[in-house]
């Protein structure tokens, strides 16, 4: 059952894995770049496993110690967890003790593809998941600490390798755009997320945004509710 | 910073993210029914968030020395050679290294 569904977890990793070790190698270099050890993008890339937290977690380091604001800091750039979580509830029902392991290693690539993705039939969903995150993880793991143990020996022009991130995303959104039935999502997503960076500024704009997101949702669904009762309320009339 | 601040600083980054992460599950544990919001917040917000994560992205651009024309050129790029190739890591690395050689050599 186990080999099964590893068999069908790996192809669905591949370009990840691709992305992963080409990503965690450039954190893993930057990281030696300013001096840290190998040991550092190991253990983070492990424990935290959240790359673009990674990324601003070797900037706190470098400054002063104050971990109340690493911790808030920490819950802003990855509040969009919540919502995976909250995605994702109903297809981690059952899956036991693997349960755990799931929600630890839910970053956006395996959210992703288990989110999108519906093994064959014969296939266990519950360690069809959990091997897509072990993988995920696994390549992330070996490419920072390559990167770093690299960076003990290659020294070249790495400006502008942070685009990586950005690239990622673009594609992404290229790709649900594509498969979304309607673009309002996407388009709220977009707007409230310009509106707030206007004006709150690049420092302060992530929480404000991602409330506006909530509000922007829970009033077209209000109104979408509103408008079903309507019609039914029609029918109702006409048919007596 | 001390290497004990430094194992502070790692762990509290490591509770936050496991803190998104945990809450959700914590919150609604199995056999309790979400309400009928959160589970549409469910299936729209992923969609929304990548749009969120892009404008994250490119948020200290306005304020850099090139007024986002390398970010710029870069994006038209990559949404071509994904719609014309179909392939997401040749978007991801063609579009990075395209991005490299801009602010390295050009800008």
């Amino acid at each position: 059952m186990k080999k099964k569904a590893f068999k069908a977890a790996l192809p669905y990793t591949l370009p990840i894995c691709v992305g992963f070790l080409f990503l965690g190698m450039s954190y893993g270099f930057m990281m030696r770049s300013k001096g840290f050890s190998f040991v550092y993008p190991l253990c983070m890339s492990f424990f935290i496993y959240a790359g673009s937290m990674e990324f601003v977690t070797a900037n706190l380091l470098l400054s002063a110690f104050n971990p109340v604001y690493a911790f808030f800091l920490t819950l802003m750039v990855n509040a969009r967890h919540l919502f995976y979580g909250i995605s994702m509830l109903e297809k981690y029902k059952n899956t036991g003790w693997k349960k755990f392991y799931l929600i630890f290693g839910m970053c956006d690539e395996s959210f992703t593809v288990n989110c999108t993705v519906d093994p064959p039939e014969d296939v266990d969903r519950g360690w069809f998941m959990f091997f897509v995150n072990a993988l995920n993880q696994f390549y992330w793991v070996t490419g920072a600490t390559a990167g770093a143990l690299l960076g003990y020996v290659i020294h070249f022009n790495t400006t502008g390798i942070e685009f990586v991130m950005t690239a990622l995303f673009v594609v992404m959104f290229i790709n649900q755009w594509e498969e979304a039935k309607d673009h309002k999502s996407a388009l709220v997503g977009v707007a409230c997320s310009v509106i707030c960076l206007m004006i709150f500024g690049s420092d302060n704009f992530i929480l404000p945004a991602m409330a506006s997101i909530i509000l922007c949702f829970v009033g077209m669904k209000k109104h979408d509710e509103n408008k079903r009762k309507e019609r039914l309320g029609k029918a109702e009339k006409t048919i007596s | 910073m001390t290497i004990t601040q430094q194992i502070v600083t790692i762990a509290v980054v490591v509770l936050g993210t496991m803190t998104t992460r945990f809450l959700p599950f914590l919150i609604f544990p199995e056999g309790k029914e979400p309400p009928a919001v959160i589970t549409y917040l469910g299936t729209v917000l992923p969609y929304a968030v990548i749009g969120l994560l892009v404008v994250y992205c490119m948020k200290d651009v306005p304020g850099s020395g090139h007024y986002g024309v390398p970010e710029l050129i870069t994006i038209v790029f990559i949404a071509i050679l994904h719609k014309w190739k179909r392939s997401t890591l040749l978007s991801i690395g063609g579009g990075t290294v395209l991005y490299m050689l801009l602010v390295q050599m050009v800008f």
